[in-house]
């Protein structure tokens, strides 16, 4: 009898087919927000038309808006503000969250207890409601947008990544590690977080859809991306008179908008089941 | 009623208070430390600093922060609630004006909301793996991903611009007759419903199909009880709890729907009139509706909280 080594391990994932049309739709706004200033055909602040609320042409792929602007440069450019903003906001929002969420569970006790009573303030405060106090306070820029949606959302991620880690911590490797003389940073970095950063990252996913939507709600309002820039709420905002000429000035950001919150969350609900039982 | 639930009533009622001290802190601290300046903002661009410094003065806003924090909340607690720089009038007229409009709208939206998510939801987990259930899952899901505003503009789109049945505007003139108001109220209650109902169909959801599936409503299958029994009698009870938080949930939702859909409708009620304040940086109205925001909603958040340790079994 001849010894072989084991045969590798696959982490063989069943991918449904409806999460491959969904990713290939989230890559897509990703690669125009990545690439925008290569694509846009106008500059975003010019009015190249006489005609406002013009119809789709091929001078003009997707009309003009209510000054005569460009909609598709101002889209293109408006994927880069809408998922750029949100982006930076999540990844800082994500730090944060995350490492103060692994420093309750590792630590424990008292630490633990302030922290949570302190975050959970701002969980009694409801998301839009919060940027706007912080949008009045600040007035409205693109750093304190950043800065809002992560005052906003870190808690989300430090309450989610505390309770996943608490239960890692409870295990019998844990105590293992903690046993043979693993300081808390090692058993954080390197015994904790593999084991929970798939449904930390499923959990990103819905919460940036969160702030899509809340920052194109800020927009909307108008108290997002101010004049001549626009994200697309400010869009929304903008071309709301337009409504009434049936241009497609209203509909195009909406539809944008609508494409890729949806993407995502369906994304994330056809996940592999491996990641969405961890996520339950 | 014994002591136990009563200690923990009393003990969620102290952490809602203490949340309200927080949240008070952390909306005047945001509103007042970020830079940016009143007397500046009253006075216009081309201000000169003794103007301003002047200005700030009279408002006391040269006082430390501290200070101001104290007297405001006593004002608050004792019912005053400041003075709007910007419009001239003490905020407590203002608020008076619009806070029964806002009210009058979510009481409308929650009372079609509640009972519309919670039926669709627990009948969707009855007959998980359905057609229906799929059907109402792809529907919340989608309505989950729709901002409010995109609903808003397209219903406005059809309903008002293209078919002409309702108005675009949800101002409400005083001698109007009841059809006129009901048409006013139809669209920014269908935005508000359609926006806080889809988190609610999927958590009553999951807490009905979690409570199907633990060994004591196995056992009431086995025993024969019927399907209906099986939810109304045994999974039910035990879903209260976790179905009022995502009622609760919910509302943080409702309210961010308000913000949006009075501002499309132009609708005349309290978020309007903090939005406008946004605009206008009249910090004092903002402090104050905040509050009185933040107030309603811990409150809810509290009942809820209270209503789930009441339907607990275990404690009876």
């Amino acid at each position: 009898m001849t010894v072989s080594a084991a045969p590798r391990r696959k982490l063989r994932f069943h991918i449904r087919p409806i999460a491959a049309i969904c990713l290939a739709v989230v890559l897509f706004w990703a690669a125009i927000a990545l690439f925008a200033p290569l694509l846009v055909h106008y500059p975003v602040g010019d009015m190249v038309s006489y005609d406002y609320f013009g119809p789709m042409s091929k001078e003009y792929w997707l009309g003009t808006d209510y000054l005569g602007r460009d909609i598709y440069s101002r889209l293109i450019v408006g994927a880069r503000y809408t998922i750029g903003i949100a982006f930076v906001g999540l990844i800082l929002a994500a730090l944060i969250g995350i490492t103060l969420g692994l420093f309750a569970a590792a630590f424990g006790g008292l630490f633990d207890t302030i922290l949570s009573r302190a975050i959970d303030t701002f969980v009694g405060i409801p998301n839009l409601l919060l940027a706007l106090v912080i949008v009045a306070g600040g007035g409205s820029s693109i750093p304190i947008l950043v800065f809002a949606i992560t005052i906003i959302f870190f808690p989300g991620c430090y309450r989610f990544t505390r309770s996943m880690a608490i239960n890692v911590n409870a295990l019998d490797f844990i105590a293992a590690a903690r046993a043979r003389g693993e300081g808390h940073f090692y058993v954080m970095i390197h015994e904790i977080l593999p084991n929970i950063v798939g449904p930390i990252m499923a959990d990103l996913g819905l919460r940036f859809v969160h702030i899509i939507l809340l920052l194109s709600g800020l927009s909307f309002l108008g108290l997002g991306v101010q004049p001549p820039f626009a994200d697309w709420g400010a869009m929304v905002r903008e071309n709301m008179i337009g409504i009434s000429y049936g241009s497609p000035a209203v509909v195009v950001p909406s539809l944008a908008l609508a494409s890729l919150a949806l993407a995502i969350n369906l994304l994330i609900d056809n996940l592999p089941q491996r990641i969405r039982d961890q996520l339950e | 009623m014994n002591k136990r639930i009563l200690e923990m009533i009393g003990g969620r009622l102290a952490i809602a208070i203490l949340s309200l001290f927080l949240v008070s802190l952390a909306v005047f601290f945001i509103t007042e430390l970020l830079p940016g300046d009143t007397a500046q903002e009253l006075l216009g661009q081309a201000v000169t600093t003794e103007a301003a410094a002047q200005l700030r003065e009279t408002l006391g806003l040269d006082r430390p922060a501290i200070l101001r924090y104290f007297e405001w909340i006593f004002g608050l607690l004792t019912g005053d609630l400041g003075y709007s720089h910007v419009s001239d009038r003490p905020v407590a007229n203002l608020v008076a004006e619009r806070l029964p409009n806002s009210l009058t709208l979510a009481a409308i939206t929650m009372a079609i909301t509640i009972p519309l998510a919670l039926g669709l939801g627990i009948f969707a987990a009855i007959w998980k793996g359905s057609i229906f259930d799929r059907a109402i899952s792809s529907a919340a899901i989608m309505l989950v991903s729709f901002p409010e505003f995109m609903i808003a503009t397209l219903l406005v789109m059809w309903l008002s611009v293209y078919m002409q049945w309702l108005p675009a505007l949800s101002f409400i003139p005083a001698t109007a007759d009841f059809r006129t108001i009901v048409l006013a109220f139809i669209m920014p209650v269908s935005v508000l419903v359609f926006g806080s109902c889809s988190q609610m169909i999927r958590l009553s959801r999951a807490a009905i199909a979690d409570a199907m599936a633990t060994p004591y409503v196995e056992m009431a299958m086995l025993k024969g009880a019927s399907r209906s029994r099986m939810v109304l009698r045994h999974a039910l009870p035990n879903a209260v709890a976790p179905i009022v938080n995502s009622v609760a949930l919910s509302m943080s939702g409702l309210l961010g729907g308000v913000i949006i859909v009075e501002t499309v409708f132009n609708y005349p009620g309290l978020a309007k009139l903090m939005v406008d304040g946004v605009s206008t940086r009249d910090m004092p109205l903002i402090q104050t509706c905040s509050m009185i925001f933040c107030g309603f909603y811990l409150v809810l958040i509290t009942a809820a909280d209270i209503i789930a340790i009441l339907s607990n079994p275990r404690l009876r």
